[in-house]
């Protein structure tokens, strides 16, 4: 499980996340929600919300019942940075659940640990085990008087849907991972109706390393609008597939030049959930302002065929579904006869317009981001290699006889 | 379930409830332990769960039948799950797939006669830089060769040696 980075330094493994803890612990919690807004960090796991706001709706909220989650429901496809930092670099993760939780004022912390990584589990709790005993979690954790945090780990069971915050605390509280209607948002109303930061693993980790080394090295990486720098996590047809760190801004070129990928026709950014970027647009930036992405990246060989790929995503979202409204359930069904019929060639052509149209009543009227995004891969895919696919349609097949 | 039998479960989850908590947060957890120890939860686990966690049997058997991972349907001890998501697709599962189906002697879906081996689909687990990737039971399995499939065969009918002649010889009849 080696990480690959641009230089020779992995900012991560350079990093003492119990120093950040330190430094955090000795700021008023107010300074610590105000350091993290300032680095500019957003969300690692791709929506990109600003982590400083999240932890701010939830510190200002009143009581002393409030959770720190740290989502470890890696379910998107192509992505896997967080197995690698869970595995190397537990530490960091934990000491950032903790400044979370001085933050707000939360004295549980959960790691929600997917189902298929259940081998994770007990090195986990080891590393936990660890640090109760070096004082660092459990009563007045760092020798401050009266701040007592602990963390447990939850196992999944194999939902790919649980990767959406209010999923995962319906998973925790027992329940089919069925989204909540929003708001209430989690950081005023979340697990156990308490007020729930909800952080993806990179996300806490970055956390703790912003203590450790400061605001301005934090924001010497990146962009202006998307500071710091990301894990991604390449695979598909490159040489050198695996998690790799880069600054945010980074262009599809130069990543693909690093790993190996130049000559891909195209890269699926996001996951299944994400863009299908075509070679003439692989000058643009991954960053929140261009491709807002968790870091995933696949990579598509030129002898791929790109439909064959969308027919897999539609697959696995008919899969996973989690069936509760109709946009999401229905449309991800008739998303995914569709690229049926287009590989069987019998498609007409005049469909492909309803199926936009159906695209677009899901992005709408989806519950959440599963339903909202499910259909953009196959759409952009539709669009970019419009020529590869339409070649399959019956019209096609008939002028190509004709002719 | 045997009547001793369900009085065995009933004392094993009543002991589960003791140690997490009479809460609705601890139907995930039972739910996994059951299902490790008996590979499949059946109506009769479901009931006894649901008294002991004082909800009604529905709300078992839904979060029961959600979760790819708490299949109620009995399967085998060993669970063989292949990655069918995109990067191990690129990586050639769908070669994979015909070598675990020809050498464990089961579709996909389906679980071996002698309740040892079953055979499914899983959605990408996070060995996409190391495809393809299958998992058997909690056990991980990366870059995964028609050539290992044969190893990770033997070693699934290891405790079981007669397993695959007695298969062979029901093909003959």
């Amino acid at each position: 499980m080696s990480i690959q980075t641009q230089g020779n330094t992995l900012s991560f493994a350079a990093i003492d996340g119990d120093a950040g803890l330190k430094a955090a612990l000795a700021m008023k919690r107010a300074d610590i929600i105000d350091t993290v807004a300032d680095s500019g960090m957003k969300g690692r796991g791709g929506a990109g919300f600003p982590t400083g706001m999240k932890w701010n709706f939830a510190g200002a909220q009143k009581g002393d019942r409030k959770y720190i989650i740290c989502n470890a429901d890696e379910g998107e496809p192509g992505t896997f940075k967080d197995r690698v930092i869970l595995t190397e670099f537990a530490d960091l993760v934990f000491a950032g659940m903790t400044i979370a939780g001085r933050a707000i004022g939360a004295k549980e912390g959960i790691v929600y640990l997917r189902g298929e990584y259940s081998y994770l589990r007990s090195p986990l709790n080891a590393v936990i085990k660890k640090r109760r005993a070096a004082g660092l979690l459990g009563k007045d954790v760092g020798g401050v008087k009266g701040f007592d945090f602990d963390i447990i780990v939850a196992l999944g069971a194999g939902a790919y849907i649980c990767g959406e915050e209010t999923a995962l605390i319906e998973s925790l509280e027992g329940f089919r991972g069925e989204p909540r209607n929003r708001p209430p948002f989690p950081v005023v109303a979340g697990y156990r109706y308490a007020p729930t930061v909800v952080n993806n693993v990179e996300t806490l980790a970055s956390a703790a390393c912003i203590f450790a080394k400061g605001i301005d090295w934090f924001k010497s990486f990146g962009t202006d609008r998307s500071t710091g720098f990301k894990l991604f996590s390449i695979s598909g047809d490159c040489e050198k597939p695996g998690v790799y760190e880069f600054p945010f801004g980074i262009t599809v070129a130069d990543l693909l030049k690093e790993v190996g990928g130049s000559d891909a026709k195209a890269v699926q950014i996001g996951g299944a959930s994400g863009v299908c970027v075509p070679q003439a647009q692989f000058a643009r930036q991954m960053a929140f302002e261009d491709i807002p992405t968790g870091g995933s990246v696949m990579v598509f060989g030129p002898q791929r065929d790109m439909l064959a790929v969308a027919h897999n995503f539609l697959e696995f979202f008919v899969d996973e579904s989690c069936g509760q409204c109709t946009p999401c359930r229905v449309g991800n069904t008739k998303m995914l006869e569709a690229a049926e019929q287009l590989r069987e060639g019998s498609c007409p052509a005049a469909y492909i317009a309803e199926l936009r149209e159906l695209s677009g009543t899901m992005q709408v009227a989806s519950k959440c981001g599963l339903g909202q995004t499910s259909s953009v891969a196959f759409m952009s895919i539709l669009e970019h290699f419009g020529d590869e696919i339409m070649s399959r349609t019956p019209q096609a097949e008939t002028a190509r006889s004709g002719a | 379930m045997l009547v001793t039998q369900q009085e065995q479960f009933r004392a094993d989850v009543t002991a589960l409830v003791d140690k997490l908590g009479p809460g609705r947060s601890s139907l995930i957890p039972i739910l996994q332990d059951v299902k490790r120890n008996h590979h499949g939860i059946d109506t009769d686990a479901m009931q006894i769960v649901a008294d002991l966690l004082d909800i009604h049997p529905v709300e078992v058997y839904s979060v029961a039948t959600f979760y790819a991972f708490l299949s109620p349907t009995a399967q085998g001890e060993l669970v063989v799950r292949l990655c069918r998501t995109v990067s191990c697709e690129l990586a050639g599962k769908d070669a994979i797939a015909r070598a675990l189906e020809s050498e464990l002697g089961i579709a996909f879906g389906e679980t071996s006669e002698d309740g040892r081996v079953t055979l499914e689909w899983a959605n990408c687990m996070g060995m996409c830089d190391q495809g393809p990737a299958l998992l058997v039971n909690d056990r991980v399995y990366t870059r995964v060769t028609p050539e290992t499939v044969r190893e990770i065969a033997a070693e699934c009918r290891a405790a079981h040696s007669g397993h695959a002649a007695e298969r062979r010889e029901g093909y003959l009849v």
